[in-house]
Formats: C-alpha cells, sequence, structure tokens
C-alpha cells in the first residue's frame, strides 16, 4: 500500500491544493462523493490567517491545452476553517491534509500550531509562493528563506510538512535542498507557472489580476522536468503534480521520481477524475508509456 | 397546492457524480442558431435555470489547443425519451467550444455533467401577492426562458414573453422552442417585431396597468440584463436574473465564475446561481 511520511494511502493520487472543494461536490453531488471518493487523501485550499474574498474577476481563461488562474485564494480564515470547514472535512473517507499560507514567520507559525493541532489533519503542505513582509522576498523563490521557515515551523507539529515549490524559478532543486535542510518531509511540485495572456477583443489583459497562473497538461513536460531535477537533488518524497490527465500521465510523473501524484486542472473537465487516473494508473506500465509516446511523435 | 419549482437539489435529488456520455439524438438549425439534443440514460430531469458542463467526446483538447474546458450551457427543453431524459440545448457558434458544439453528428458522443445550479422559482415565491410572469429574453439567453415558459403554464401561471435579438443571423430558437405561445418580438435591426431593444417593452409593459404584480425572469446578454435589472430596480419589480460568468468546472472546485454581492465579497455563480435575485448583485458582471 503506498505512503508518504508515514500516512497509508489507497492509491497514489491526491488532489492539488485549490483544485477541488469537497464541501461544494458534496452539495452538487451528494453523498456519492463520500463513497467514491476521487483521491488517495485531500489536500485543502490554502487557508491564511484572516479571511480573504479573493481576487476581482476576470479569474480564469482558456488558453491552449491548458488555463490560466488568478482566484486570490479566497477562504474563510483560521478560525473560520477550523470552526466551518474542518468538521465537514473529517468527513471525507481519506487522509486530510490541510494547506497553509502566511506572509511572516510568525503567521506561518500561529497556522502551523493551530491545524498541527487537530486530529482530524494527517499533514499540512506549506504553501510558500507568497513573500514575506519583513524581507520583501517571495519565500519559496528563496533557498535560504524556505530554509529558515522550516528551520521555524518543523519545531512546532510533528506531522509531515509539505512544501509546494513554485515553478518561477531557475533552480528548483536548490529551493527543495533548502526545505530538506530546514526540516521538511516531503516537498510537491510544481505550483502554476506564472503566465499571461490577453483578451484580443479588447486588447487588454484577460485576467483583472493583469496575470495568473498556467496549468493544464501544457505545462506536464515543465513538471516532468523540475520533478526529475528536484527528486535527483532532494531526498525528499515528491508529489508530483502538473497537467496530469490520465494513468499514463500518472505513469510519467512516477518514472520521474514521484512518490505520489496530484491532479488538479483535470478534475474540472472530469470531476471524478482523480478516480479514473488512479485506475489507470494500475494499467500504464511506464514501458509501454514511453512506447507510446515515441510512436506518436510525427 | 401547485408543486413550486425548488432547485435540482431538493427537487429530483442531486446530479449524478461525475461525466458521464451522452449521445446526441438530433442537431438541427433553428434561425441563425443550433439546437442538439441528448439522450441522458442516468440523469434527473432539470428544472429551468439549471445548466450542464458540455464537452464532445471526440476533437476537443486531444489534439491539444482549445477547447480545452467544457462549458457551461442551460438546458432549453426536456422531456422524457425511450431510455431516459432528452436535453435540448440551444447554441450559437461563439468561439472554439460552442463551434464544436455546433458540428454536432447524430450519434456522437458528448460528455455531461449536470443538471448544476439553482433553478428560477414561482413568482409568488419570489414575491408573495405575484401571480404573473413576464419573460424577457435576448439573443442565445432565451434558451432556459423556453423550458421556464413550458413549467410555468403547466401551473397556470400567466405569462407573457418578450424576446429580442440583434438581427436575423443572430436569433433562433423560436419556432422551436416558443412556437406554441405568443410571443413579443424585439429586433435592433428591425427585421421582426419592435425595432430596438426588448428592454423598450418591458419598460412600456411595466408602465401598463398589472405588472407590479408580476415578476420578471430574464436571460440575456450581460448590458440587457442590467438594464432588466436597473428597470425593475426602480420600479420595485422583483426580478430574478440567470447571468453567465466564465467557469471551468462547474460545481464549485475552481472558484473561477465569481460575482460580484452588494455587500463586498463574491459568489461562485455555478452554485449560488445561476439564477439570482435582482438584488443579490450590485450590478450584472460582465461576463
Amino acid at each position: 500500500m503506498p505512503e508518504l511520511c508515514g500516512i497509508s494511502l489507497a492509491h497514489r493520487v491526491i488532489n492539488a491544493s485549490g483544485t477541488y472543494d469537497a464541501i461544494a461536490a458534496r452539495q452538487v453531488f451528494g453523498d456519492a462523493v463520500l463513497e467514491e471518493f476521487p483521491f488517495a487523501a485531500f489536500v485543502s485550499k490554502t487557508i491564511t490567517p484572516e479571511p480573504r474574498v479573493g481576487n476581482a474577476p476576470r479569474r480564469i481563461w482558456e488558453t491552449p491545452a491548458g488555463m490560466l488562474n488568478s482566484i486570490g485564494l479566497p477562504n474563510k480564515g483560521l478560525a473560520g476553517f477550523l470552526e466551518q470547514d474542518l468538521p465537514r472535512l473529517a468527513e471525507l473517507p481519506v487522509p486530510l491534509i490541510v494547506s497553509v499560507m502566511a506572509t511572516s514567520r510568525p503567521e506561518f507559525a500561529k497556522l502551523v500550531e493551530a491545524v498541527g493541532a487537530r486530529d482530524e489533519v494527517a499533514g499540512i503542505e506549506l504553501n510558500v509562493s507568497c513573500p514575506n513582509v519583513h524581507s520583501g522576498l517571495i519565500v519559496g523563490e528563496q533557498p535560504a528563506e524556505t530554509e529558515a521557515l522550516l528551520e521555524t515551523l518543523r519545531p512546532l507539529t510533528a506531522k509531515p510538512l509539505i512544501v509546494k515549490l513554485t515553478p518561477n524559478v531557475a533552480d528548483p532543486a536548490a529551493v527543495a535542498v533548502g526545505a530538506e535542510r530546514g526540516g521538511a518531509d516531503a516537498v510537491s511540485l510544481i505550483n502554476t507557472l506564472k503566465a499571461s495572456a490577453f483578451d484580443p477583443a479588447t486588447g487588454t489583459p484577460a485576467l483583472a489580476a493583469g496575470h495568473g497562473g498556467l496549468s493544464g497538461p501544457a505545462v506536464r513536460p515543465v513538471a516532468v522536468q523540475q520533478l526529475r531535477a528536484v527528486t535527483a537533488a532532494a531526498g525528499l518524497p515528491a508529489i508530483g503534480m502538473g497537467g496530469i490527465a490520465s494513468g499514463v500521465d500518472a505513469a510519467e510523473f512516477l518514472a520521474a521520481g514521484a512518490t505520489l501524484v496530484a491532479v488538479g486542472t483535470e478534475s474540472f473537465r472530469d470531476p471524478k477524475a482523480g478516480s479514473r487516473v488512479a485506475a489507470e494508473l494500475d494499467l500504464a506500465r511506464p514501458k509501454e508509456a514511453t512506447a507510446h509516446s515515441a510512436l506518436d511523435l510525427e | 397546492m401547485d408543486p413550486a419549482p425548488l432547485p435540482r437539489s431538493e427537487a429530483a435529488g442531486p446530479a449524478p457524480f461525475g461525466r458521464r456520455p451522452c449521445e446526441v439524438s438530433e442537431n438541427r438549425a433553428s434561425g441563425g442558431y443550433r439546437v442538439f439534443s441528448l439522450l441522458d440514460r442516468e440523469g434527473p430531469e432539470p428544472a429551468p435555470g439549471q445548466f450542464y458542463m458540455l464537452a464532445t467526446e471526440r476533437h476537443w483538447s486531444e489534439r491539444g489547443e482549445r477547447p480545452f474546458l467544457p462549458r457551461a450551457i442551460s438546458v432549453a427543453e426536456t422531456g422524457p425519451a425511450a431510455a431516459g431524459v432528452r436535453l435540448d440545448f440551444l447554441v450559437e457558434g461563439v468561439g472554439p467550444g460552442t463551434d464544436r458544439l455546433c458540428e454536432l453528428a447524430t450519434g456522437d458522443r458528448v460528455w455531461v455533467t449536470g443538471p448544476l445550479g439553482n433553478a428560477f422559482s414561482e413568482p409568488r415565491q419570489v414575491r408573495p401577492g405575484a401571480a404573473g410572469a413576464i419573460l424577457v429574453g435576448g439573443g442565445i439567453g432565451v434558451a432556459p426562458l423556453a423550458l421556464l415558459r413550458r413549467r410555468f403554464g403547466e401551473r397556470n401561471v400567466p405569462v407573457r414573453v418578450l424576446l429580442g435579438f440583434r438581427d436575423q443571423t443572430h436569433s433562433g430558437g423560436l419556432d422551436d422552442l416558443f412556437g406554441c405561445c405568443e410571443v413579443r418580438l424585439a429586433s435592433e435591426d428591425g427585421h421582426a417585431g419592435h425595432r430596438g431593444y426588448v428592454t423598450d417593452l418591458l419598460a412600456a409593459m411595466l408602465a401598463g396597468d398589472d405588472a407590479g404584480s408580476a415578476v420578471v425572469y430574464s436571460c440575456g446578454p450581460p448590458a440587457m440584463l442590467e438594464a432588466v435589472r436597473s428597470l425593475c430596480a426602480g420600479r420595485e419589480v422583483a426580478c430574478q436574473l440567470a447571468l453567465e460568468s466564465p467557469m471551468a468546472c462547474g460545481f464549485g472546485a475552481c472558484f473561477g465564475c465569481a460575482v460580484p454581492k452588494p455587500d463586498g465579497g463574491y459568489m461562485r455563480l455555478c452554485i449560488d446561481g445561476p439564477v439570482v435575485r435582482g438584488d443579490q448583485v450590485a450590478e450584472v458582471p460582465h461576463a
């Protein structure tokens, strides 16, 4: 049976943070969501210390084999999450990983202590694609910042700490090594690629925020390469993601060094993509996947 | 008492979990639009205002490029079929996704998720004492009003229908979806009915005798919906609007379809809509 940092899982496919609202899905599809839950573990949307309403629309834009988003991390804040969402997420039939983000080490510490103290929570994912208000630097873009953050957080919980790596750096492996030195238990990658599009009808940026993150099959080869580099440099287990839409895709990420894979954008197209990818992965052997890819080149 | 239309989750149980392939039983021209029918062997019958996420089984992202995401399309009509439920959709080719849907051939299969979202309510549920309904549709937005008109007819709710189109090319659905009832038309080019906007017809109607006792139901382009919302607000007439917003998933996962609320913050149109009361939005967002 697959496992991640001591968390036993029924299969190797989980969700990417921010791409599945299990509470909303249950409202729409009923208890079938619990009976046929698509993922082997559930990763929450990112929680911040205070509530956030998210960015002004327009928030999404379709692109070739993918999409841009600038959602802006809408969430109820730590207190709202613990009170309203956590009890409902605890009803899911799989381990729960809570994603957290803050703009300073003390705020991060507050989140990790509060979330880590809850029995319902199996692990914590650190979203480090945010600026540190003290240094002005994006934590996840700096190996030293990432290491220092983990050194602050590591003593606060015995639960697995997973660092979500940003792909928007020249050397993601160096950041992964920083996370490992600071005491992280695992890394997950890739987050979305910073990207823009202009609306041809208006000649202005397609997203209200001006730019957003690119996801979907368009980013898959970038993710596979970053995964190879990260797993070669750091000794941590890695959750690989970035455009996975099938078992063949998932097998590619496992071949590149991932311990688990995550499905994100594909769930928008297929609400049960997680289960489908897991079932296809059982049948998809890496050798076949390689042969298929090679034969398909024209 | 008449059974009232309710949000689908209360009316017919939740949508089946996941997407399912449904076969195309027909695809025909309807004015400048197309009407295609799917045979849904699993889903419950949808309520007026609900929508489905649709993507063709073939030639939808499989060669890269676009379309990639499924498209949110309101159901225009429904009825029992030999082995399930017939779903009719009115579409206009305005981009890679709707162009592909327009090309569907009988026997093709479409990935379907739904029915999704809430539904229109009866007049007296929107405003106690309101007896009648005024349906105001524009362009491709006439679609959900067809099913709504039929449901109201079955429940003896008095209905008046006002439909507007830009020009002959950008019009359709009349004979197919509104063939059996009286419709007052407006067209910007004057090819049918009043030359001008459908909201001109609404303004005249609301200025008339008993319009204050009716509820307005509307779907159409954002500028038209905003004119309807503002007309109704100015005359204290209750209204329900079926809105549109860019949507990747349709079930609350992507947070893309945010619509500003008057008191700050955003609703997710897929699960909090697509039907909203006029006073639930500060103004109709430009999709």
